[in-house]
């Protein structure tokens, strides 16, 4: 390791100011504090100790959060396409792993790339570090995508998010939106064919069984209500409440399993890095909204049980780990319960009453992340309003 | 009435190396240094004697350009041996051969009954020549008081939660007449009430518990519950228009020996401590002391850091280096210039965290356990990421990162409406140390208070 450490202490000089290369140094930084944590020491006033805890460690604890879930999506794609051309296995065959892990990496790994590359030429450009926010956003994006997604979308998607959704804006920190779902949202009305209707399972040139259909249990269950039948019903044995609880069912790459993103869930609460306050409020609008419905009763989708809306598609995944994005959501913790309800309830809401988009968690962190800012400003507002009113002048 | 307040937010760093309760054979720094850069706010320091002058204890050093009638005295008795100027000749510190007997510059002495009948003109003119008058902190902004002003209340803090304080009352034993002398001569200052706050989890001490005719609040809770500006956002919070005052005990009973004893005595009892510290224990010296006699020996290695002050809102020194005006501490650490083979992710169990992210394990030691850190910042420097930390570190009614960013965006109208008042850079100390972007927090704050101020 030493020799490592001084083979990058000697191309350092290169890169600092006055050096050949002085524009690359902040691409030379993130190389260098990637292999080695910086030899950089308290400045002679201030704190003269710091905690151990830096940004990529917790950025990195987020993607550990949801390496569950990823591994999961890897049995899941080789499992929905065997059963989809009947050669179905147990779902922990290592067929399943290898034919998931063939369609997932590359979408993995063109995320971080595409990504990276646009991260590195802004950090060139606008002369600012590298910041480690994009290891969390390079694995968000291929867990929200289907399997079968041609892969220069996710390219173009990464790019548009990473551009559009932060650099704009300023960079990690400062961005308004959630990347991820900015990539996703561009996916979604730039290439609708490529990401709704029958694509959820990778089937490789293979034809499918007869009866096969493909559909998620949104549309199943969306379908059943415009033709006026009983949706548990409809949803069947596919879609039983635990079926769906644990994801052997169509969908994006991570977002299936409820039980696996609730792994990941107790991971980011017990390490403090995603806020238990939004993940609980998301899940509770969800269901005070279903609830609402039941009580409305106006069609069937309606009368569907609440709680199916928690273990149904996008909410659990959308509700850990995009909405606790700390950069995208409210700030203040009175906020973080409003923020969170909010998007649980408008998540249901466009489920159920929208005809037009069978997912609704993706639009509610949008719309609730450009919110976010006016929630803290009026909890903000309050502080201020204390303040004055102990005031005498 | 006196209050009890249970504060629950903020954050203990427990360290090795705290200093044991006993005072070390007499060891007397040969040379002491007065360091204007010690009080915050001076802005056109001009010196009063020159290379060679013969001073005694209380012989008035320097003073404030913006504040006349303020002396800042020499701690002992010698000669001013050497006037170290930086760049734009600002003074850094003015140094004093010290005697070997300390000579004292005789002020008026009041007997108890005196004092009682002292007018506030008389004892305030006897304060501001004599060198005391530094302990006097006024809120808003942490700087020296002005002394055309009647504070709305004065607050003392009897005890300390920094990293490896020392031990207020320790330090102050056998100045119970001070200490209630001093008071009796503060309360001519205001026509509010003296807050003395006591940590609730301790037995009060005798030096604070006979003083009559103050408040007596109690506090618990973690670091920075010892904290006066805690304390006052708790009991009677700093507004816009506001001015209270500050003191450390310490400051009360040196104000206390002026009038009783009739000298500016500058002896204090000093904690040496820090993991590279031999053997921690407290040393009698002067303010301003210098430091190489009291660590000389006494030091495990050589690469080590030596701090004026606590951890978190000390001043790094040289082995050389005096000790501040307002510090009862040195605290020597490792210093952390080292790297560490991708250590932005390696499990670590024995460096400190607040947070419990991936692989820092800090928290399943327990509170007991007594941690060594160097000073490494364990991270490089990244943009403002909200992480909600900073609230959970801060037990007042005050938003950290939002008035860190009205400072950063000079957003004055926000800056005061979020509460630049309340707060000076020790408050928001731990935001500093726990923040994963590694910014200076303390550095800001006081940039928003000169915002302020300036504005």
């Amino acid at each position: 390791m030493k020799f490592l450490h001084n083979l990058l202490e000697k191309q350092k000089p290169m890169f600092e100011k006055g050096g050949k290369l002085e524009k690359f140094y902040y691409l030379f930084e993130a190389g260098e504090t990637f292999m080695f944590s910086p030899a950089s020491t308290a400045k002679n006033k201030g704190v003269q100790v710091r905690d151990a805890i830096d940004l990529k460690r917790m950025m990195m604890t987020v993607v550990i959060a949801m390496i569950p879930c990823l591994i999961f999506g890897m049995f899941n794609t080789g499992y929905q396409h065997h059963v989809a051309v009947g050669e179905a296995t147990s779902f922990l065959s290592l067929d399943n792993l290898l034919f998931g892990a063939r369609w997932v990496l590359p979408i993995v790994l063109v995320s971080y790339a595409a990504g990276g590359i646009i991260e590195a030429i802004f950090a060139v450009v606008r002369k600012h570090p590298i910041n480690e926010g994009f290891l969390v956003t390079g694995m968000l994006i291929p867990l929200i995508v289907p399997a079968t997604i041609p892969l220069w979308q996710v390219a173009l998607a990464t790019v548009f998010g990473v551009l559009v959704g932060k650099e704009i804006f300023g960079g990690t920190g400062m961005n308004i939106l959630n990347v991820a779902m900015t990539s996703r949202a561009f996916l979604y009305f730039a290439y609708p064919s490529q990401i709704s209707g029958a694509v959820w399972t990778q089937l490789a040139d293979k034809t499918p069984v007869d009866g096969f259909t493909g559909a998620t249990a949104l549309a199943v269950a969306y379908d059943s209500s415009t033709a006026g039948g009983d949706v548990v019903s409809a949803l069947g044995d596919t879609f039983s409440f635990s079926n769906l609880f644990m994801g052997m069912v169509p969908g994006s790459i991570g977002e299936t399993s409820t039980l696996w993103v609730l792994v990941g869930a107790l991971i980011l609460i017990a390490t403090g890095v995603g806020s238990w306050k939004i993940i609980v409020s998301v899940f509770g609008g969800a269901f005070i909204m279903g609830t609402i419905f039941n009580a409305a009763g106006i069609n069937p989708f309606m009368d569907m049980p609440a709680h199916y809306h928690l273990v149904m598609g996008g909410l659990a995944f959308g509700a850990v780990f995009m909405a606790t994005d700390p950069v995208s959501a409210a700030h203040t913790e009175t906020g973080k319960w409003i923020y969170g309800i909010l998007i649980g309830m408008l998540s249901v809401l466009i489920r159920v009453v929208n005809p037009a988009y069978p997912e609704g968690i993706m639009l509610a962190v949008l719309l609730m992340n450009v919110f976010a800012p006016l929630i803290d400003f009026y909890v903000i507002q309050a502080n201020k309003k204390r303040r004055l009113a102990r005031a005498t002048v | 009435m006196s209050k009890i307040i249970k504060l629950k937010k903020g954050f203990d760093i427990n360290l090795a190396g705290k200093a044991a309760h006993q005072i070390a054979d007499s060891i007397h720094p040969e040379t002491f240094a007065i360091k204007p850069t010690d009080f915050i706010g001076m802005k056109r320091p001009k010196l009063l004697v020159n290379e060679g002058d013969n001073i005694k204890a209380g012989t008035p050093i320097l003073f404030d350009k913006m504040q006349e009638n303020v002396m800042y005295c020499s701690p002992v008795s010698g000669e001013i041996v050497e006037v170290k100027r930086g760049a734009k000749r600002k003074i850094l510190e003015v140094k004093i051969l010290a005697d070997k007997t300390i000579e004292y510059e005789s002020f008026q002495s009041y007997s108890p009954s005196d004092i009682t009948g002292l007018s506030r003109e008389d004892a305030q003119a006897q304060m501001m020549k004599s060198g005391v008058w530094p302990n006097i902190i006024q809120r808003p902004f942490g700087i020296v008081a002005n002394e055309n002003d009647s504070p709305k209340a004065i607050h003392i803090s009897a005890f300390d939660t920094h990293p490896l304080a020392a031990d207020v009352a320790f330090t102050l034993q056998g100045e119970e007449d001070a200490f209630k002398t001093g008071i009796n001569v503060l309360k001519k200052f205001t026509d509010g009430k003296i807050h003395l706050n006591h940590n609730l989890n301790a037995e009060v001490s005798k030096v604070f518990a006979n003083v009559e005719g103050i408040e007596h609040n109690k506090f618990s809770g973690p670091h920075p519950a010892g904290n006066v500006g805690v304390q006052i956002h708790h009991l009677d919070p700093v507004n816009k228009g506001d001015i209270v005052w500050t003191l450390t005990p310490y400051g009360v009973a040196q104000i206390g020996k002026l009038f009783s004893q009739g000298k500016y005595d500058a002896s204090r009892l000093v904690a040496v401590c820090g993991s590279e510290v031999k053997t921690p224990q407290y040393y009698k010296t002067y303010s301003g002391g210098a430091i190489n006699k009291l660590v000389d020996g006494n030091i495990k290695q050589d690469h080590v850091r030596y701090i004026s002050g606590n951890v978190l809102t000390g001043e790094k020194i040289e082995k050389d280096g005096y000790l501040s005006f307002y510090a009862n501490s040195i605290t020597v650490i490792p210093e952390g210039d080292h790297t560490e083979f991708l250590g932005w992710i390696m499990p670590k169990k024995n460096v400190l965290s607040f947070h419990r992210a991936w692989g820092l394990f800090s928290f399943m030691n327990g509170k007991n356990k007594e941690y060594v850190l160097d000073s490494n910042t364990n991270g490089e420097d990244r943009a403002f990421v909200q992480t909600g930390t900073f609230e959970k570190v801060t037990p007042m009614d005050v938003y950290p990162t939002f008035l860190l960013k009205a400072i950063l965006s000079e957003d004055f109208d926000n800056v005061e409406a979020l509460g630049i008042y309340e707060v000076i850079e020790e408050d928001l100390a731990l935001c500093e140390f726990v923040d994963v972007s590694k910014h200076d927090v303390q550095h800001m704050v006081r940039e928003g208070i000169e915002l302020i101020q300036n504005g």
